[in-house]
């Protein structure tokens, strides 16, 4: 048994107990065990590592502890304050660090010359090239993390940046890494890790920024993926096993959420990444056009009271507006009067997946009542009340009726075959998509406009008096 | 404009009539409605007695903040009522007054004469027309919708069993069959309210677009096998010979199977369409109730007497109706009384009494009959936005989603060989170190996307912040690095183990937090 051996078992620990966190993760029940699995696992790896570090100098062991310290602190600190509507923001941010972190150990990789001692031929060019890919994979995190934080915070626009000949300016960015990384196996140099960077730092850039908001939950899911990617790369140029399987653990879920939401939304990954949605195009939609009526808090708080099943379906607008909590109150209110409410998930409602549920949680509804659209889609048509609380394209007829649609064909919650829609909306405007929503016009929908929170608020407030009916 | 005087610097007033006519029980605004007129800047005048037969007294629309007059109210600016004003009192409303009730204009045009030449505004009530937003103030549907829940009321009064099935210890009851013909409001109503008495409803329409409201009430709709246009403005059309034919067969089908048939048929501006002849009614069994919804427009069913009951030779009860909404008085009240508040609303945007007439708005110009000396019927024709496209664009959907997948099973089967291929080229020329990797990491890709695929949706956005943190295992990557004597690479190894702290500490506390809010109920 030597120290060497000791950390392996360590980490062959580690991994197993990181695969178990995220099979806990399954089901609510198992959840909580299944972080607690996590951590422990965490923490064997990060204690096997210190302890194999404990020979290095003085210097570093300060540099270590302090890096540490001060790192759980910011975490913990960050993960306290943050409000659940703005947890894409801080996830985006964390892929961010993950990214960064992978170009800083790439680098290191290549300037501590002490990790080639005993390399030669052909395993010095694959330590070249794995330091090349690397820190590719973690600098186009970086800067697509940054991005993607930066849109989802609201500090930049969110629509897609549209650049002439994006694709070819893609391609070019790969090729160029390609050939840079044939380069650096056969003469590795400073400058070209340099030039690599740069080149993978401005194609995370673009990737992006092309990318616009509506898309944003395969972005993060697709960013959480590349953080994976980018600690699998980190383990290859390190021979470390224990970094490769859990960088594959979370490369491979990233992916998977990817693929689910693009199935959502109809569209295909290459499609969502390669860029948005083209400018609505005229042509194809049939232009949608006639009378909404238009429905006051009270109206609406009447049609509650008098309802036997009620469905809310949220969007991102009721992240945006903050409205949650008093959602929560009006659905605690409607269940002591004996009104069956649930709510329909779609799952690209939101800009992360699974954000709607995070925030209902969050708000104390219970989780049995929130639903995924495919469990409740068929029981839509026996609804009496349908709320729609800041969604538009997730509801939008046109998916499921008309060909035409730039949405044609991406599964939507069928709202409309309910006795009675109320659409919460700021304005006529049409959604992220820019496809006119048919569903405002339908006979059963009735508008009720403003701010998502004050509007509910009212309702909320019209419930416990209901309003005499003569 | 409207040139209303407002009395004596008060707010200009609205006067509430008490109805005339011998068979109305009810009243055009109730105290309730009265308080949402009062709100729209309005002072109210009730006659007194007004609400007596809905059951409203005089102290209630005093309570509600109305004054109550002895005398007429014709001297209001606003005079409101149910039915139309009777001509000898037309006379003494006051010119540029406004008269809002039910007027029948198409039926009466000489009394829209007159109304036109007293130089008053009236809003005819039975005018709105048939578009989404006007349907707060549409008094047909509204009256509609309790009339036929009436009629279901009626017919069950008058059928001496139950309506429902029933299994007792002293024998079994079949539910009864109940026929509605005509998927109106009216009918619509009389399905729902049949259904919930747990009769077996089954229903008939021109209008084949109908069938899933029918369904969604708990009733069968009874399809005419001939096409059949539905006009624009959202009523049933006169029917097609081939229709009628085919329709009569069904009514005699339908005649001698059911227990209770409602009638609800009405072409605006038409004598009512005779749905079931004297031979229909002569089949159906001894102790069948029909109620005729129709009769005042002339009878959907032969042998009914408007506004009376009828027993026939073979025992069949006629109910003829004409006053099945004024059966509910109170509702009733209510219902139009919202109408016309609704209307007020319309006419009232500054919320300040001032009544203003918009004639380029579609729904008010529907409805004036006369202003300024005219006379403004027939309105031009609205059409209705709402048309069922939905059904014909369904279709062609199908073609279109299919073809994309017929190319890429081509593609994602190239892929997948391709990966392969350069995953077996990469490890077959790897160093030994290398290729033990690649089998771990294959491995770890393939059991992770097993793993994630049995998260539960819900959990998704905890899962994204688990694996947040796990890929800060990172850091033992820096760690390791940590430890030379190059201070470039112990700098960026620190601030890559505090990067990937925030991250591993960070995400897993807020996993914790989020997952501590998901909670049973």
């Amino acid at each position: 048994m030597t120290a060497q051996t000791l950390t392996t078992a360590a980490y062959l620990l580690a991994a197993l107990l990181f695969l178990a966190s995220l099979a806990g993760l399954a089901k609510h029940e198992t959840a909580r065990t299944g972080v607690r699995t996590g951590i422990a696992g965490m923490t064997i790896a990060l204690v096997a590592a210190v302890a194999a570090n404990l020979d290095s100098g003085a210097t570093g062991l300060l540099v270590l502890v302090v890096a540490l310290v001060v790192g759980a602190a910011i975490g913990l600190w960050r993960a306290k304050v943050v409000e659940m509507t703005g947890m894409p923001e801080l996830i985006a941010l964390m892929h961010s660090f993950v990214g960064l972190a992978a170009v800083l150990v790439g680098w290191n990789g290549y300037l501590d010359h002490g990790a080639e001692d005993g390399l030669t031929g052909s395993l010095l060019g694959v330590h070249h090239a794995e330091v090349v890919i690397g820190v590719f994979i973690g600098a186009v995190t970086f800067t697509g993390s940054i991005i993607a934080y930066l849109k989802l915070s609201a500090r930049i626009n969110s629509s897609p940046l549209q650049l002439p000949g994006r694709h070819v300016l893609n391609l070019l960015a790969l090729v160029a890494f390609a050939v840079l990384t044939v380069v650096f196996v056969v003469q590795p140099a400073v400058w070209v890790l340099g030039v690599v960077t740069v080149v993978a730092l401005l194609l995370g850039l673009h990737l992006v920024a092309s990318i616009g908001g509506g898309d944003m939950p395969v972005v993060v899911s697709m960013l959480n993926s590349y953080s994976g990617w980018a600690a699998a790369a980190a383990g290859f140029l390190l021979s470390n096993d224990l970094l490769i399987i859990t960088g594959a653990l979370v490369g491979s879920s990233g992916a998977y959420l990817s693929y689910i939401m693009c199935k959502a939304m109809n569209r295909s990954f290459v499609s969502v990444i390669a860029g948005g949605f083209g400018a609505p195009t005229a042509s194809g939609a049939a232009q949608v056009d006639g009378e909404h009526r238009e429905i006051d808090a009270a109206g609406v708080a009447e049609l509650l009271t008098s309802a036997r099943t009620v469905v809310i379906t949220p969007g991102y607008g009721m992240a945006v507006a903050q409205a949650q909590h008093p959602v929560a109150e009006m659905t605690r209110r409607l269940r002591a009067q004996g009104v069956e409410v649930r709510f329909g998930i779609h799952p690209v409602a939101g800009r992360l997946p699974g954000h709607m549920n995070v925030l209902l949680a969050e708000a104390n509804i219970p989780y049995d009542v929130v639903l995924e659209m495919d469990e409740i889609n068929d029981d839509l048509a026996d609804t009496d009340v349908v709320l729609v609380i800041g969604a538009n394209d997730t509801v939008n007829p046109s998916a499921a009726e008309d060909p035409a649609s730039p949405i044609a064909g991406m599964p939507v919650l069928h709202v409309w075959e309910a006795r009675n829609v109320v659409v919460f909306k700021r304005s006529m405007a049409s959604g992220y998509a820019g496809v006119q929503n048919p569903l405002f016009f339908r006979e059963n929908t009735q508008m009720l406009f403003g701010d998502a929170k004050d509007r509910v608020v009212d309702i909320v407030a019209a419930l416990p008096a209901p309003v005499s009916a003569g | 404009m409207n040139d209303s005087e407002p009395t004596a610097g008060a707010a200009p007033s609205v006067g509430v009539r008490a109805e005339t006519e011998k068979a109305e029980t009810r009243v055009a605004l109730t105290p309730d409605t009265v308080g949402k007129v009062l709100g729209l800047g309005y002072q109210v005048t009730v006659e007194s007695g007004a609400g007596t037969r809905s059951g409203f007294d005089d102290q209630a629309y005093r309570d509600a903040g109305a004054e109550v007059v002895d005398g007429p109210v014709w001297g209001a600016d606003v005079v409101i009522g149910i039915n139309p004003p009777p001509a000898e009192d037309i006379r003494r409303l006051r010119p540029g007054a406004t008269s809002i009730s039910m007027l029948a204009p198409a039926l009466e045009p000489d009394r829209v004469a007159v109304l036109a030449e007293q130089g008053v505004t009236a809003l005819a009530m039975d005018a709105v027309p048939r578009i989404s937003r006007a349907q707060s103030l549409d008094v047909l549907s509204s009256m509609a919708n309790i009339a036929g829940y009436r009629a279901v009321i009626e017919a069950a009064h008058a059928f001496g069993r139950f309506l429902t099935g029933q299994v007792t210890a002293a024998g079994k009851v079949p539910p009864a069959k109940v026929l509605v013909a005509g998927v109106g409001v009216a009918g619509l109503a009389a399905i729902a309210a049949a259904n919930s008495l747990g009769a077996v409803v089954r229903a008939t329409d021109p209008r084949p677009e109908v069938a899933d409201q029918v369904r969604s009430l708990g009733g069968e709709y009874l399809a005419v096998d001939v096409v059949q246009d539905m006009g624009t403005d959202g009523y049933a059309k006169a029917t097609s010979e081939d229709y009628d034919r085919r329709a009569a067969e069904i009514y005699a089908e339908q005649a001698a199977d059911v227990d209770i048939v409602i009638t609800t048929a009405l072409i605006p501006g038409r004598p009512a369409p005779r749905l079931l002849t004297a031979e229909h009614v002569a089949s159906m069994k001894p102790g069948s109730v029909v109620v005729d919804m129709a009769a005042a427009q002339g009878g959907n069913v032969a042998g009914t007497v408007a506004g009376e009951v009828v027993v026939t030779d073979n025992g069949v009860t006629l109910i003829g109706y004409t006053d099945l909404p004024g059966r509910l008085p109170a509702q009733a009240s209510q219902l139009y009384g919202t109408n016309v508040v609704n209307l007020l609303r319309l006419l009232t945007p500054g919320k300040d009494g001032q009544l203003t007439l918009d004639l380029d708005d579609v729904v008010q110009r529907g409805m004036t009959v006369a202003h300024g000396g005219q006379v403004l019927w027939p309105p031009p024709p609205v059409s209705v936005s709402a048309t069922p496209a939905a059904a014909a664009a369904a279709a062609p959907a199908a073609p279109a989603a299919k073809e994309e997948p017929v190319r890429r099973p081509w593609l994602r089967a190239a892929g997948a060989v391709l990966g392969a291929l350069v995953l077996f080229g990469i490890t077959s020329v790897a160093p030994a170190p290398l290729a033990g990797h690649l089998t771990v990491f294959a491995l770890a890709v393939v059991i992770g996307f097993y793993v994630i695929g049995n998260v539960h949706h819900a959990l998704h956005t905890p899962l994204m912040s688990v694996t947040n943190a796990i890929s800060g295992i990172i850091v033992v990557a820096a760690l390791l690095q940590i430890g030379t004597d190059d201070a470039l690479v112990t700098g960026l190894s620190g601030a890559a183990v505090l990067l990937t702290t925030i991250n591993i500490v960070g995400g897993f506390a807020v996993t914790r937090r989020m997952l501590n809010m998901f909670s049973r109920s």
